[in-house]
C-alpha cells in the first residue's frame, strides 16, 4: 500500500489537512463517498457476476454430480451385493445338488456291485453246490465200488486163507454163504 | 522513541490514482478500491479456480468454497424458506465479500474497508433495495401486507402499522451501523491497546507493566477475528431474513 511519506503529491489532493494529523474522522468525510461507492459497485458487481455465473453454478453442479454418483454407487453396490449373494445362492444350490447326485450314484453303484455280487455268489454257491453233489456221488460210488472189491477180497482171501488150513479150496456157495454170514454187502 | 498514538489514522483512504474532482467529490482508485478487488480476485481464487477440476473428492480449496456454499446455502433456506435460491448469488457475494474484507483488516497493516460506513451503507441499500424492488415485482401491492401483521385487532393497527414502518426504514441503518462500529470499534480498541506498550516503554519503569496490555491486544485480536467472521455471517443472516419478506409478505 502506498505508505503517507510517498505519497504525498497525491495525498495533497485526497485527504484534507485535518485527516492527517487526526482531526476528521475518515469514515465521516464525505468527500470520499462517490469514489468509494464507485469502487464498491464495480467490484461487488464484478463479485455478483463472477458468482452468479461461474462459481455458484459450478458448486451447485459439483454437489449435484457427487450426490447423484454416490446414490448410484449405493444402488450399484447394493445390485452386485444381491448379484453376489445370488451366485452364492446358486453356487450352494449346485454343491448341495452335486453332493445329493454323488450320493445317489454311490448308493445305486452301491446297489448295483452288491446285486451283482450276491448273483455272483449265488452261481459260485450253485457251482460249488454242483461240484459237492459230484463229488459226493463219486464218493458214494467209489465208496459202494469199494465195498463190492471188499466182498470180492474177502472172499478170495478168505479161500486163500482156507486152501492154506485144509489143503483144498472151498466151493463159491459156502464161501459166499459165510461171507453173508458177517454181512458184508455186494 | 517516538510513538503515534492516533487511532484514527488507519481509517484513512490513501489515493493511489487520482482522477480529480466532480464538486466537491474526489474520484481515485484508493488503497480501499484495491482491497475490494483483491477480496474478489480472493473469493474468485477459492470458488472459481479452485473449483475447476470439478473433483468428485475435492481438494483443500475447493473443500473450502464447499463448506461456504453449504453453510450459506442452509443459512438462506432456513431464513428465507421456500423460493430464497434466487438470492444465492447476493447473499453468498455478500457474505464473502464482507468476510474477506474484514479478514483482511485483520491482517497488520492492511486497511479495513468495513470500517468505513458509506461501505456497509451502500451494501445494507442494496439488500433493502433488493426486498423492496422484488417484493412489489413479485407481490405488487400485496408486497405492503408486511407493514400489517394478521390477528392483529382494529383498533390498534394504526399503532403497529408506524411501529412495522419505523421498524423496517431502521433494519439498513441497524444493519449498516452493526458492521461498521464493530470493524471500527475493534481497530480502534486494538491500535489503542497495541499502542500502550510502547509508550509504557518509553515511559522508564512503567515498562514493567507493559505485558498486560500486550496479553490483552493478544486477547482483543482473538476476539476481532471472531467479530470479523460473526459480523459477515450476521450480516448474510439478517439480510437472508430481510428478503423473506420480500419472498413470504404478511406472515
Amino acid at each position: 500500500m502506498a505508505q503517507p511519506a510517498h505519497s504525498t503529491a497525491t495525498q495533497g489532493i485526497m485527504a484534507s489537512p485535518a485527516s492527517e494529523h487526526g482531526g476528521g474522522f475518515p469514515p465521516f468525510e464525505s468527500h470520499t463517498f462517490l469514489s468509494q461507492l464507485i469502487w464498491l459497485a464495480l467490484a461487488f458487481g464484478l463479485l455478483y457476476y463472477l458468482m452468479d455465473k461461474v462459481a455458484l453454478p459450478r458448486m451447485q453442479a459439483i454437489l449435484h454430480d457427487r450426490a447423484t454418483r454416490l446414490s448410484s454407487d449405493l444402488d450399484e453396490a447394493q445390485r452386485m451385493k444381491a448379484e453376489a449373494e445370488a451366485a452364492g445362492a446358486a453356487y450352494e444350490k449346485s454343491l448341495a445338488d452335486a453332493q445329493a447326485k454323488a450320493r445317489t450314484i454311490a448308493a445305486e453303484t452301491r446297489a448295483s456291485l452288491t446285486a451283482e455280487a450276491e448273483t455272483r455268489r449265488k452261481t459260485l454257491e450253485a457251482e460249488l453246490n454242483d461240484k459237492i453233489a459230484a463229488s459226493e456221488a463219486t464218493i458214494r460210488s467209489r465208496t459202494a465200488e469199494a465195498m463190492g472189491s471188499v466182498r470180492s477180497i474177502a472172499g478170495e482171501t478168505a479161500s486163500a486163507i482156507v486152501e492154506r488150513l485144509t489143503g483144498q479150496a472151498p466151493d463159491q456157495t459156502t464161501l459166499d454163504t459165510a461171507l453173508n454170514r458177517v454181512a458184508i454187502p455186494h | 522513541m517516538a510513538v503515534k498514538m492516533d487511532p484514527i489514522h488507519q481509517f484513512e483512504l490513501k489515493p493511489l490514482v487520482s482522477f480529480g474532482h466532480i464538486g466537491n467529490q474526489e474520484l481515485a482508485f484508493t488503497q480501499s478500491a484495491l482491497y475490494m478487488f483483491a477480496a474478489v480476485g480472493i473469493i474468485a481464487l477459492i470458488t472459481i479456480v479452485a473449483t475447476a477440476q470439478r473433483s468428485v473428492v475435492p481438494g483443500r480449496m475447493q473443500s473450502m468454497a464447499e463448506v461456504f456454499y453449504e453453510f450459506i446455502g442452509s443459512t438462506l433456506r432456513q431464513s428465507a424458506g421456500h423460493g430464497s435460491e434466487r438470492f444465492m448469488p447476493l447473499i453468498f457475494s455478500l457474505f464473502m465479500f464482507v468476510l474477506v474484507l474484514n479478514m483482511f483488516g485483520m491482517i497488520p497493516y492492511a486497511f479495513a474497508v468495513t470500517s468505513h460506513i458509506i461501505v456497509t451503507f451502500a451494501l445494507a441499500f442494496l439488500v433493502i433495495g433488493t426486498v423492496i424492488v422484488y417484493g412489489f415485482m413479485a407481490h405488487g401491492t400485496k408486497f405492503l401486507k408486511v407493514f400489517v401483521p394478521s390477528g392483529v385487532p382494529g383498533w390498534l393497527l394504526p399503532m403497529i402499522v408506524a411501529i412495522e414502518i419505523v421498524s423496517f426504514i431502521s433494519r439498513p441503518i441497524s444493519l449498516a451501523v452493526r458492521l461498521f462500529a464493530n470493524v471500527l470499534a475493534g481497530h480502534i480498541a486494538l491500535k489503542i491497546f497495541a499502542g500502550f506498550v510502547p509508550a509504557l516503554l518509553a515511559a522508564g519503569a512503567w515498562g514493567a507493566i507493559s505485558p498486560l496490555p500486550l496479553a490483552l491486544s493478544v486477547a482483543v485480536t482473538a476476539l476481532e477475528f471472531l467479530v470479523a467472521g460473526l459480523q459477515a455471517y450476521v450480516f448474510a443472516t439478517l439480510a437472508s431474513i430481510y428478503l423473506s419478506d420480500a419472498l413470504h409478505p404478511g406472515h
